[in-house]
């Protein structure tokens, strides 16, 4: 260990200018917070959803009264956005769930499945984006 | 369950819960795009007649069970991974609590209407 090493501050404290641009989270840290974000935004849009849900599903108006909301260009968008965020939640949570039998842990596959889940959730949203938008 | 103050293994259901729960909802969310993408454009009828079906209201319950169980593990944790003070903690976790159960009661409402 060199003579700066030992120099350095201790303890550091993070600052959120550190967390930004110091710190590079490796991938695998990526699609863990990922997977917390889609999760919070799907808990928090929950109620649009299920109102939604609640409209198509109450009458014919109700129906098509939904369908020329979400053509609406940016309520198209937050849907797109609620879709990734279901298809990368659900990605993810297959890789963690395959990290709990201690499949994928060593660093190399764990960046590569990373890799996979970040990708497959970006093309499970647009496939769904234009089969159902 | 013989408790100690300080013990381990607590967790435990929380953290099979979460993953139960997941594979509930992976299955139902393929079930439901393979319904959705196999067939034709999806009008009212369709859409009405594929909520009326019986299995499929009770696979939705189940699903919005899972849903509402995963949800109340998951922002929990982030409650007590950010939120540091017992008041305001304890207030996002109640608030939490009463938002999931009004979900799933809205989705019990929607499902048999």
């Amino acid at each position: 260990m060199t003579n700066a090493a030992i120099k350095k501050a201790r303890p550091k404290y993070l600052s959120l200018a550190a967390l930004l641009f110091e710190i590079r989270l490796p991938l695998p840290g990526w699609v863990s917070i990922l997977h917390r974000v889609s999760g919070a935004v799907l808990f928090l849009a929950m109620v649009w959803l299920l109102f939604l849900l609640d409209r198509s599903l109450s009458s014919e108006a109700g129906f098509e009264s939904v369908k020329r909301y979400t053509s609406i260009p940016i309520v198209k968008a937050a849907l797109l956005l609620m879709i990734w965020c279901y298809c990368h939640h659900f990605c993810a949570g297959i890789r963690f769930l395959f990290l709990d039998v201690h499949k994928g842990v060593d660093k190399e596959t764990a960046r590569v499945t990373s890799i996979v889940v970040i990708v497959a959730g970006l093309v499970l949203t647009a496939l769904f984006g234009v089969r159902l938008l | 369950m013989k408790r100690v103050v300080v013990g381990a293994h607590y967790g435990l259901r929380d953290w099979l819960a979460q993953r139960v729960t997941a594979v509930v909802m992976a299955v139902y969310s393929v079930i439901l795009v393979v319904l959705l993408l196999s067939g034709g454009p999806i009008g009212y009828a369709e859409w009405k007649a594929l909520f009326a079906k019986g299995w499929m209201r009770v696979a939705t319950l189940l699903f919005a069970v899972s849903v509402a169980w995963h949800m109340w593990v998951g922002v929990r944790d982030i409650l007590m991974d950010y939120v540091r003070p017992d008041g305001a903690r304890l207030t996002l976790q109640v608030l939490t609590l009463l938002t999931i159960a009004a979900y799933l009661g809205w989705t019990i409402q929607i499902l048999w209407r």
